[in-house]
């Protein structure tokens, strides 16, 4: 699944991402893309709160990129 | 190291009594402005907090009961009512901010560059509120000090009226409680 959050600020970044990660199955890998400025420290901590997986996370221009698997939700 | 069952049943006890203790993953906040800045920040943290999977409980008093009555809804009230109602703002486009106001022009000015920017307004940010389930409580006190009805306030799904002893109930089973 892929979630497309650029121009959008704090919280709705991750307003969208808890949105797409509760459509998901378990074990699903959801890419999200967001050019806030706060995405970055935020994805990180939001998947220590809620205990799902951050598998991959890098920036490519202003975008940050993250891909996180679902655990729980 | 043996264990008795005398041993046995004083830990089961001990932890039974540790697990009472801890707190749930609820954050509380206490709503008390009605300025557009404060009820931004304070929904906000309500959506984010949400978002990472915490019970959220909102708690609307004074000013803050003020900033969720509906610009579409009027009610009966007395004359003492009324004059509350004209000096309160109605609806939450009317809201002030808390610095710059401008004569009313900093109002509209940070909508547009909120807009501009990409930051959700005041009325999405109650409507992803709703969303994810953030509870909304709101004073019975200052709402009859205020004379402000229950039917001029905004529809939103999960809202109760209560009083403090409610508060501090969730308030004392949170892991952190905020005051705005």
């Amino acid at each position: 699944m892929d979630v497309d959050a650029r121009g959008l600020k704090c919280p709705l970044p991750i307003v969208r991402l808890t949105k797409a990660v509760k459509l998901a199955m378990q074990g699903d890998k959801i890419q999200i893309q967001a050019d806030d400025a706060a995405f970055e420290p935020d994805v990180r901590a939001w998947c220590r709160k809620t205990g799902n997986a951050l598998v991959s996370l890098t920036q490519q221009g202003k975008d940050t990129v993250a891909v996180i698997r679902k655990e729980v939700l | 190291m043996t264990g008795s069952a005398a041993d046995i049943a004083e830990l089961r006890e001990r932890i039974e009594r540790l697990e009472g203790a801890q707190t749930s993953d609820r954050l509380s906040l206490c709503v008390f402005s009605g300025e557009l800045d404060k009820i931004i920040a304070a929904f906000v943290i309500a959506t984010g907090a949400a978002a990472s999977g915490m019970d959220v409980k909102m708690f609307f008093t004074f000013w803050g009961t003020a900033a969720l009555r509906d610009a579409k809804k009027r009610a009966d009230k007395s004359l003492v009512g009324k004059m509350f109602g004209w000096m309160l703002p109605r609806g939450t486009r009317k809201l002030k901010l808390s610095k710059m106001q401008l004569l009313g022009m900093g109002r509209a000015m940070i909508r547009s560059i909120m807009k501009k920017q990409g930051v959700a307004s005041v009325e999405e940010l109650i409507e992803i509120a709703a969303e994810l389930e953030v509870q909304i409580l709101v004073c019975t006190m200052s709402m009859e000090l205020m004379e402000i009805k229950r039917e001029e306030l905004i529809d939103y799904p999960n809202l109760d009226f209560v009083g403090v002893a409610s508060f501090v109930e969730l308030a004392a089973d949170s892991r952190s409680t905020l005051f705005i």
